[in-house]
């Protein structure tokens, strides 16, 4: 080769296209991003959920705050009736409430007479719901659209987000097996 | 089918004006600081769009949010800082200077740079060459190698 530095841009590009290929197929990546490109990581993992004092929708006059949210590992469901993958979801989180899974449920910029309608129709698997009309709540926690998931430790901290509907692929795949190990966290690495 | 243009564009006006709400500004730099904002700030549900553009719900609660904070006084940044902990550095559309994004902001420059320095060199390099060959001169053989071939040409 005459001119060996001739090939210092080739070498850029293969390694640049191997770089932008091995992130496209990253198995992390794919399985955060790739099946949704449009989802965004949450910026509040490893964050405690937002301060809040918001009315609960189950019992009128009772204020709900981010303590009450705290004592067990659990999912953070923000939904609301106007939002049909919602509805979509509903029945796996009956079933997951059945099988002893903690939900807490942010109705998100609902009307609160229909929401209850909602659970009364279709179950009601939360164990709190917290009324967010403004959606002052879902804005602290960085929700940009229904439905989504997040899954907090007994002291309140995010340590994932899930959006869109959890069905049981999603459940299997992404949101049990960390809400498996964050309970076998929570009691001292014992089974 | 004149009336049926005219019908046309009146359907299409109010398309025109979406996004936009009825903000009141105490001040015009309040305003200024207002839009400037919101079309720095990408919407996080319609990701192509910023919130001054963007019809989204979210966008349009965005937008309330950053008109809340600058009427309580906060500056730019603050605003910025705001919701980049909620939405991540996605939310910006200028991405901060940090080292993670810094060959966002410098690559280009220094791509361009490296470019003209190869340029240079080359070119350097091809001048270097052409003089080299102008200050040697012709042998007296090559002379009259020249002489021939030049007669050659010129009988044919």
């Amino acid at each position: 080769m005459r001119r060996p530095w001739m090939l210092i841009p080739l070498i850029l590009f293969l390694g640049l296209a191997g770089l932008f290929l091995k992130t496209l197929y990253d198995k992390k990546n794919l399985q955060d991003l790739a099946i949704d490109p449009s989802a965004l990581p949450s910026a509040l993992i490893d964050k405690p959920v937002p301060a809040f004092a918001l009315p609960s929708l189950d019992e009128p006059g009772r204020t709900l705050t981010e303590q009450d949210f705290r004592g067990e590992v659990a999912l953070v469901n923000v939904w609301a009736t106007w939002c049909p993958t919602c509805r979509a979801e509903h029945a796996m989180f009956n079933k997951l409430a059945s099988q002893g899974v903690t939900i807490h449920g942010v109705n998100y910029k609902d009307n609160s007479e229909a929401a209850r309608r909602w659970l009364e129709e279709l179950g009601n698997p939360y164990q709190l719901n917290v009324e967010d009309p403004q959606g002052s709540l879902g804005i602290n926690l960085g929700v940009y659209g229904a439905p989504e998931t997040f899954l907090i430790d007994a002291d309140g901290v995010i340590h994932y987000k899930y959006i869109g509907a959890v069905d049981e692929r999603v459940w299997a795949d992404q949101l049990g097996p960390r809400y498996q190990a964050l309970l076998e966290q929570a009691s001292g690495g014992q089974p | 089918m004149r009336w049926l243009w005219l019908l046309v564009l009146a359907l299409m006006a109010p398309l025109a004006l979406a996004a936009i709400d009825t903000y009141e500004f105490d001040t015009e730099e309040q305003r200024q600081r207002f839009y400037q904002l919101s079309s720095e700030l990408r919407c996080p549900k319609c990701q192509n769009q910023n919130i001054a553009d963007s019809d989204a719900p979210i966008a349009m609660d965005l937008r309330r949010e950053v008109y809340r904070m600058l009427n309580e006084g906060k500056d730019n940044e603050e605003i910025v800082d705001f919701l980049v902990a909620r939405y991540g550095e996605f939310v910006r559309y200028k991405p901060a200077l940090t080292p993670a994004t810094a060959i966002l902001w410098f690559g280009p420059a220094a791509m361009l740079l490296a470019g003209f320095i190869v340029l240079l060199v080359m070119l350097r390099r091809r001048q270097k060459a052409l003089r080299e060959a102008a200050g040697k001169s012709l042998s007296q053989d090559e002379q009259r190698r020249l002489q021939s071939l030049l007669e050659r040409e010129e009988d044919s």
